[in-house]
C-alpha cells in the first residue's frame, strides 16, 4: 500500500506503508548508523521524532528484544530505502513489520532517503506527516507547521523510582529524562547500586537516600523546555556528590550552571562521530544522538571548561566544572547502538565515585 | 606536522600481478607515491614490474625496473642513500623484503629507518606463534589447536575442544593423510593415517569451525594511538569456502550491534596490543549460533582487503597510511 512522507517545505516523498497503518506528524531526522537499528528505534531520545536510516538496508537481522534500549519504539515514524524480506541472526524472534505493528508506529520503504538526507542537511531538521493520500496538501502543510515535539520527557521518563543492586555500597542516583536501559547496566556492570528516578523526583527525594553519585540521563526534546528539571540540578550543583550527565543531562546541566543551549541544523545522530579528549588529543569513534548543544561562548570560564569537542564541527561535546567532581558528555559512552570507544568515561565516574565526597 | 628527518623515502613497489601480489597494489602504492612527493618528499621506487601506475614517469623522482630481492634493494639503497623506506604498502612481497634488511641488520648500517609499524609489530602478527601467543596474553580467543605425536593425544584433545577437528599431518604435500573426523572413530583412523604419513609422525589437531561466519575489519592506528574502523566486512559463503572464491559485502549483513561492536572492540585491541600504525586487516570467524568467535588472522599492511574497503567506502586508505608513516596524526 502506498503512503507518503510530506515535508513542511512542501516536498513529497512515496513508499510503500509497513508497520501499523496510520497517519503521524513528527519532526524528521536522519541516522547515519550502518548497525543498531533496534537499539536506535527503541531509545527514548527519539520521543516525537520520525527517523529516517541513512543504510539502505534495514531490518536485515531482524528484531532481537534484548536489544531494545526501553520497553518500546519511542520514534513516531520510521523511514527506510529498502526493507529487508529475510531477517538472519541467531537472536531474531520477528521481523521488523510485525515490530512496528506491535508498537503501533508507521513506517515507510521505498523511500529515496539519499535525496531526503540531502535536503534535511542542507535546509536542516524539518518537520513532517505520514499519510496514504496527498489531496489536501496545503492543510495538511499548514498541520504540519503547527507540530512541536514538546512534553516529551515526562512521556518517557519512569513512573515510579526503582532501585537495582540495593546491597552495592556504593549507590547512583540515576535522574531518568528518559535513560537508556544500557545506562543503567554500565553502571550495574561497575558493580554499584543504581536507582532511577523519575524526572519529577524532587532535590530533597533524590538526596534521602544519600546517593554516592548522580547521573543524569539522556532524553528528547528541547533542553530549555525542562525548567523543573534545570531547578533541582541548580540544587544538586551546590552539593559535593560526583555527577556525571549524558545527553540531555550534559545540557541541562549546562542551562543550571548558566550556559546556554542552540539547536543544530540538522543534528549529531550516528555512530560515527569523531570526538576529540581536550586533555589527552586523543581522537575516540562516538555514538551521538541530538538535536541541541551547549554553546561554547556561554560557558563562564570560572564555572566550567570544554573538554570534548566534535571534530566534524567543532561543537562541545563535553564539559568538565571547576571545584567540583562534575563531568558532562553530549555523546553516549554507554553507545548501544555504537562503538564502545569512550566506555571509560563509566570507568572515570565510578572511581570519582569510589574516591567518595 | 609530519617527521620532519623524513627527506627521502624508499617505496617498495608491487611487483608482478599474481595471487599474493595484485594490482590493489598498484593501486595503493601509487597513492602512496603521490602522498609523499604532496609532502615534498624525495620518493626512489622499485618495482619489477613495469606494467604498472606506479612506474609512471611522474609518479616517483628516480624508478628502479629491477627483480625484487634482497640483492637489488640493497644495492639501490646504497646508491640513492634514502633515510626511510616505506614498506607497508607492496603487499606481502615489499613487506617480506624489508623485514629481510631490517633483520639482517642492513637498514640499522645504512641509516634507513622503517616507516609505520615495527618489525617487531610485524613479526607479532605475522609469525604464527608470536600471534597466537599475543592473543592469547590479551584474551583474545585463537581458533584452538595443538601438535601431538600419538592417536591418543589427539582423542584426548578432541574431548576437550570437542568434534568435529580438522587433522593436519606435518610435512605432508597438500595435507595428504588429514582430513575432518566428526566422530570418535573416524578421528582415531584419521589420527593414525595422519601420523603415519607424516615423516616427523606429527599431526596438528585443529577445532574445525567450517560453517563459521566470516568477518573481517579495516581498522587504522596512528602512533598517537588513535584507532578507526574504515569498516567490516562479511563473506557471503562461511568459513571452509575460500574467501577468493566468495562474494564480500561491506558492510556486515547478519551482524547485530552486539556482534558487531564486539568484533570492532576486538579488532582494535589486537591493532593496539600489536602496535600497528597504518592501515591492517583483522579476520575473525563467528559462530553464527552464538557469541563466540576465533581471531584468524591479520595482515599488518594495506592488503587486498584495504582495496576493496577503500574502493566500497571511498576512505583513501593507503593515502592515510602514508600520512600515519610520516607520523601525521588523526586529529
Amino acid at each position: 500500500m502506498k503512503g507518503y512522507l510530506v515535508l513542511e517545505n512542501g516536498e513529497i516523498f512515496e513508499g510503500e506503508r509497513f508497520g501499523t497503518n496510520k497517519n503521524t506528524v513528527c519532526e524528521v531526522v536522519f541516522n547515519t548508523a550502518m548497525a543498531g537499528y533496534i537499539e536506535t528505534f527503541t531509545d527514548p531520545s527519539y520521543a516525537g521524532q520520525g527517523i529516517v536510516m541513512t543504510y539502505p538496508l534495514i531490518g536485515n537481522y531482524g528484531v532481537i528484544p534484548e536489544d531494545e534500549e526501553s520497553d518500546r519504539i519511542w520514534a513516531k515514524a520510521i523511514f527506510i530505502h529498502d526493507l529487508a524480506q529475510y531477517e538472519n541472526n541467531f537472536r531474531t524472534t520477528k521481523n521488523l513489520d510485525s515490530f512496528l505493528k506491535e508498537n503501533g508506529v508507521p513506517g515507510l520503504f521505498g523511500i529515496n532517503t539519499r535525496k531526503l538526507t540531502k535536503i534535511l542537511r542542507d535546509y536542516g531538521t524539518m518537520r513532517g506527516a505520514v499519510v496514504s493520500d496527498i489531496n489536501q496538501l496545503e492543510e495538511l502543510i499548514e498541520y504540519i507547521k503547527k507540530y512541536k515535539v514538546e512534553n516529551v520527557v515526562e512521556k518517557v521518563t519512569s513512573e515510579k523510582a526503582i532501585t537495582y543492586g540495593s546491597t552495592k555500597p556504593k549507590q547512583i542516583a540515576l535522574l531518568d529524562l528518559g535513560a537508556k536501559h544500557n545506562i543503567i547496566n554500565s553502571l550495574l556492570k561497575r558493580g554499584v547500586g543504581v536507582t532511577v528516578y523519575p524526572a519529577d523526583t524532587s532535590y530533597e527525594q533524590i538526596l534521602a537516600r544519600r546517593p554516592d553519585g548522580i547521573m543524569l540521563s539522556n532524553g528528547p526534546g528541547n533542553p530549555e523546555d525542562c525548567v523543573e528539571q534545570i531547578k533541582t540540578i541548580q540544587k544538586l550543583y551546590k552539593t559535593n556528590i560526583p555527577i556525571l550527565g549524558i545527553c540531555l543531562g550534559h545540557q541541562l546541566m549546562a542551562l543550571a550552571t548558566g550556559a546556554k543551549t542552540g539547536k543544530l541544523k540538522y543534528g549529531h545522530r550516528g555512530a560515527n562521530h569523531p570526538v576529540k579528549d581536550l586533555d589527552t588529543n586523543h581522537v575516540y569513534i562516538t555514538s551521538q544522538n541530538h538535536g541541541y548543544y551547549v554553546l561554547e561562548d556561554s560557558i563562564d570560564p570560572d564555572i566550567a571548561e570544554v573538554s570534548h569537542i566534535n571534530l566534524n564541527d567543532g561543537t562541545v561535546e563535553g564539559i568538565r566544572y571547576k571545584n567540583k567532581k562534575i563531568f558532562t558528555v553530549q555523546f553516549h559512552p554507554e553507545a548501544c547502538p555504537g562503538p564502545e570507544d569512550t566506555a571509560y568515561i563509566f570507568d572515570e565516574f565510578i572511581r570519582v565515585v569510589n574516591e567518595g565526597m | 606536522m609530519r617527521n620532519k628527518k623524513i627527506k627521502k623515502v624508499l617505496v617498495i613497489g608491487s611487483g608482478p600481478i599474481i595471487i599474493g601480489q595484485a594490482a590493489e597494489f598498484d593501486y595503493a602504492g601509487t597513492q602512496a607515491c603521490r602522498e609523499l612527493k604532496k609532502e615534498g618528499l624525495e620518493v626512489v621506487l622499485i618495482n619489477s614490474n613495469p606494467a604498472t601506475i606506479m612506474t609512471d614517469k611522474n609518479m616517483a623522482d628516480k624508478i628502479y625496473i629491477e627483480p625484487l630481492t634482497v640483492k637489488t634493494v640493497e644495492k639501490v639503497i646504497e646508491k640513492e642513500k634514502p633515510d626511510s623506506i616505506l614498506p607497508n604498502l607492496g603487499g606481502q612481497t615489499g613487506l617480506n623484503l624489508a623485514m629481510e634488511l631490517a633483520e639482517n641488520g642492513f637498514l640499522e648500517k645504512h641509516n634507513v629507518r622503517l616507516l609505520g609499524t615495527s618489525p617487531e609489530g610485524i613479526r607479532n602478527a605475522e609469525d604464527r606463534q608470536c600471534f597466537k601467543d599475543m592473543m592469547e596474553k590479551i584474551g583474545e580467543p585463537c581458533v584452538a589447536s595443538k601438535v601431538v605425536h600419538n592417536v591418543q593425544d589427539a582423542v584426548d584433545f578432541a574431548k576437550e575442544i570437542g568434534l568435529p577437528v580438522i587433522i593436519r599431518p606435518a610435512y605432508t604435500l597438500g595435507g595428504t593423510g588429514g582430513g575432518i573426523a566428526y566422530t570418535m572413530n573416524e578421528l582415531e583412523e584419521i589420527a593414525a593415517s595422519g601420523i603415519r604419513m607424516s615423516r616427523v609422525d606429527e599431526i596438528l589437531v585443529e577445532k574445525c569451525i567450517s560453517g563459521w561466519k566470516e568477518i573481517e575489519y579495516e581498522v587504522m592506528r596512528d602512533s598517537n594511538g588513535n584507532c578507526i574502523t574504515i569498516c567490516n566486512m562479511e563473506n557471503i559463503d562461511p568459513v571452509g569456502i575460500h574467501t577468493g572464491d566468495s562474494i564480500v559485502v561491506a558492510p556486515s549483513q547478519t551482524l547485530s550491534n552486539k556482534e558487531y561492536q564486539m568484533l570492532r572492540t576486538s579488532s582494535i585491541k589486537i591493532i593496539s596490543s600489536l602496535r600497528i600504525e597504518g592501515g591492517c586487516n583483522v579476520q575473525f570467524a563467528l559462530n553464527p549460533n552464538s557469541f563466540e568467535y576465533a581471531v584468524i588472522e591479520v595482515n599488518p599492511r594495506v592488503s587486498r582487503s584495504s582495496a576493496l574497503a577503500s574502493k566500497a567506502t571511498g576512505y583513501p586508505i593507503a593515502k592515510v597510511a602514508t600520512k600515519i608513516a610520516l607520523r601525521i596524526y588523526f586529529r
